[in-house]
């Protein structure tokens, strides 16, 4: 097992690699002047050489990139062109409000998504089954900025029953930190939920036709029990791989969802740093989002071993 | 064999017009709600100079006006018509949505093949193409848009890169299945080479399962642009895209919700129709595919 762990772990390796050499070789094959443009229009020719050797530019393209990653490796993401402070600073400063996003929605969506998914199955065909379809064709569709406005207008501005907008942090009180995170939340996770909601159907309707579920339901056990216990036990390996794949559209979806609701997180740093074309930052953010993602399939590989003893490394 | 298919060919023949479209209706209801739904919002797509007014022009005196028998979708706060920005701005949803599944649809289906045609190829593309996708979309296509100057190509490529690795992943899994079939060796044996057996006897099997991708990425496309516009990253403010829109209306949500509501809404019907064509056509082209979901 710890081999298995060591092995994966090491081959993450390489896709982290290309990462780091396509987020260094972007800035350096972009299409014009990239100086130029991060220095803005009316630039004066000093203006757009200072942004150059900010970003190293001037200096031979190996040279920079031996150096940059001989920085990356001790944790250095280089420096804002704006504020001149360090981007790992900058990036923990709002790491909080995001984290805190990122894993109230996948509690809220895992939550929901995999009881209706169970109810779907269980009810095939009937009526609460279309119901959680049709959810689940239009969860594919809504963009998340849509969600988030019509909770906002249902649940802020008509009831007034939650705040617009705004954060507030988990030392300010519970009760305003949870407040703040419910429509974002739901907003966030609503494409997530769909896909959560279906592949647990479709998982859990392979299992419910298998000979044991049938053997289960004939020695006379509960249906809770046959579901939950037998079923969905079962069921669990395509559930926790989309889980886990899912995690990519909530760091997709942290930036646009931190727009609306005006979250200081790491997505609002990321729309700020677009903005002001501040490329160190944005470069920054993509390794440590990418570092996410891949870690999130580590785990998810490494949870498999756990969840089907069949599996075996 | 013969008589069969001549038969079934003259019964067809016999069948009235309407009858064989009730069939095929009832056969694909998923595709034929799609594409009812997308022939419309299509349509309006394209008569959109003709139906509604200039997206652009200003008039201060009917700033904020709710939905009303004059406008249809209400005003923004420059007095623009919303029906004629929201008409227009399918335009470019649609373009963007189309450009972008033709470009990577051709591109990862060339990638695939190469892929899964040369092994020595493979290994180095494919951790490429890994790399790539363990990047958000969103944020590649952002940092991509920073170092570059706005516009509706920038925007497009920057869309495009970020999805080709699921098109080389899909026609290279296929390639993969159908170098093992016996018909290849067979036809490798016949003297098939080159070129000659990849269009003729690869490529024809890769069509069904690109054909499906493509739906999906148009509607990924869709929903990327109006998203990297809504964020200020996207086509430039004056093209009136529904990103742009809604993200111009956001200060005067909770006075004017129409301005986000109205063009959100087409935005996700539009998505609706090419994700139900692309549930529809998986089922029928892609049943291996269709179980699993």
């Amino acid at each position: 097992m710890t081999a298995y762990i060591l092995r994966r772990l090491l081959a993450t390796l390489p896709v982290m690699a290309v990462v780091a050499v396509f987020v260094f070789f972007l800035l350096r094959i972009a299409p014009g002047d990239p100086a130029a443009i991060i220095a803005g229009e009316d630039a004066t020719a000093e203006a757009i050489s200072a942004v150059r050797a900010k970003l190293g530019l001037d200096r031979p393209v190996l040279e920079q990139f031996a150096l940059w990653l001989w920085r990356l490796a001790q944790g250095d993401l280089g420096v804002s062109i704006f504020s001149n402070l360090p981007v790992t600073r900058l990036i923990a400063q709002r790491l909080e409000p995001t984290v805190a996003l990122t894993l109230s929605t996948l509690f809220v969506a895992v939550a929901l998504a995999i009881p209706v998914g169970v109810i779907a199955a269980w009810q095939v065909r009937k009526l609460a089954d279309r119901l959680v379809m049709i959810f689940a064709v239009l969860g594919f569709a809504v963009p998340g900025f849509l969600a988030a406005y019509v909770l906002i207008y249902i649940f802020a501005v008509q009831l007034q029953w939650l705040p617009v907008q705004g954060y507030r942090p988990i030392a300010e009180g519970l009760w305003p930190f949870i407040e703040g995170l419910i429509l974002p939340s739901i907003a966030l996770g609503v494409t997530y939920m769909a896909l959560i909601a279906r592949i647990t159907r479709a998982s859990m309707l392979e299992v419910l036709s298998q000979d044991y579920i049938r053997t289960a339901n004939s020695k006379g056990l509960a249906t809770r029990r046959v579901l939950l216990l037998h079923a969905l036990k079962n069921a669990a390996v395509p559930i926790v791989t989309v889980i886990g794949i899912g995690i990519a559209l909530l760091i997709s979806g942290v930036v646009i969802t931190e727009t609306v609701f005006n979250i200081p997180g790491l997505g609002r740093l990321t729309v700020d740093a677009v903005l002001k074309r501040d490329y160190p930052i944005v470069q920054g953010l993509i390794l440590v989002f990418a570092a996410a993602k891949v870690l999130v399939n580590l785990v998810i590989d490494i949870s498999y071993a756990f969840l089907d003893p069949r599996i075996r490394y | 064999m013969v008589a069969i298919t001549d038969d079934t060919a003259t019964l067809r023949a016999e069948q009235p017009v309407a009858t064989r479209w009730v069939t095929a209706i009832r056969r694909n209801p998923t595709i034929a709600a799609g594409a009812v739904l997308l022939a419309i919002l299509v349509s309006l797509a394209i008569l959109a100079p003709w139906l509604t007014s200039d997206p652009l022009k200003q008039a201060t005196i009917n700033r904020l006006r709710p939905p009303s028998e004059r406008f249809w979708f209400g005003t923004d706060q420059f007095g623009r018509d919303i029906f004629a920005r929201t008409l227009h701005g399918a335009r470019v949803s649609l373009v963007v949505g189309l450009t972008v599944a033709a470009i990577s649809g051709v591109i990862g289906l060339a990638l695939g093949i190469v892929c899964g045609y040369f092994r020595r190829i493979d290994g180095i593309v494919m951790r490429v193409m890994d790399g790539i996708m363990a990047i958000p979309s969103i944020l590649l296509a952002i940092a991509l848009i920073t170092l570059t100057r706005p516009g509706l190509v920038v925007v497009i490529i920057a869309i495009v890169i970020p999805e080709v690795p699921r098109v080389v992943r899909v026609v290279r899994s296929v390639v993969l299945s159908i170098r093992a079939q016996p018909y290849i060796d067979s036809a490798i044996a016949g003297g098939t080479r080159g070129v000659k057996l990849l269009t003729r006897h690869v490529l024809p099997n890769t069509l069904a399962p690109l054909i499906v991708q493509a739906t999906y990425i148009c509607a990924a496309g869709m929903l990327i642009e109006a998203a990297l516009s809504f964020l200020g990253a996207g086509v430039p403010p004056e093209i009136p895209s529904w990103g742009n829109i809604i993200a111009q209306g956001r200060s005067f949500f909770q006075i004017a919700p129409w301005t986000i509501l109205i063009p959100g809404a087409f935005l996700a019907l539009t998505v609706l129709a090419v994700n139900l064509m692309g549930d529809g056509l998986r089922d029928r082209l892609d049943p291996r595919l269709a179980r699993r979901m």
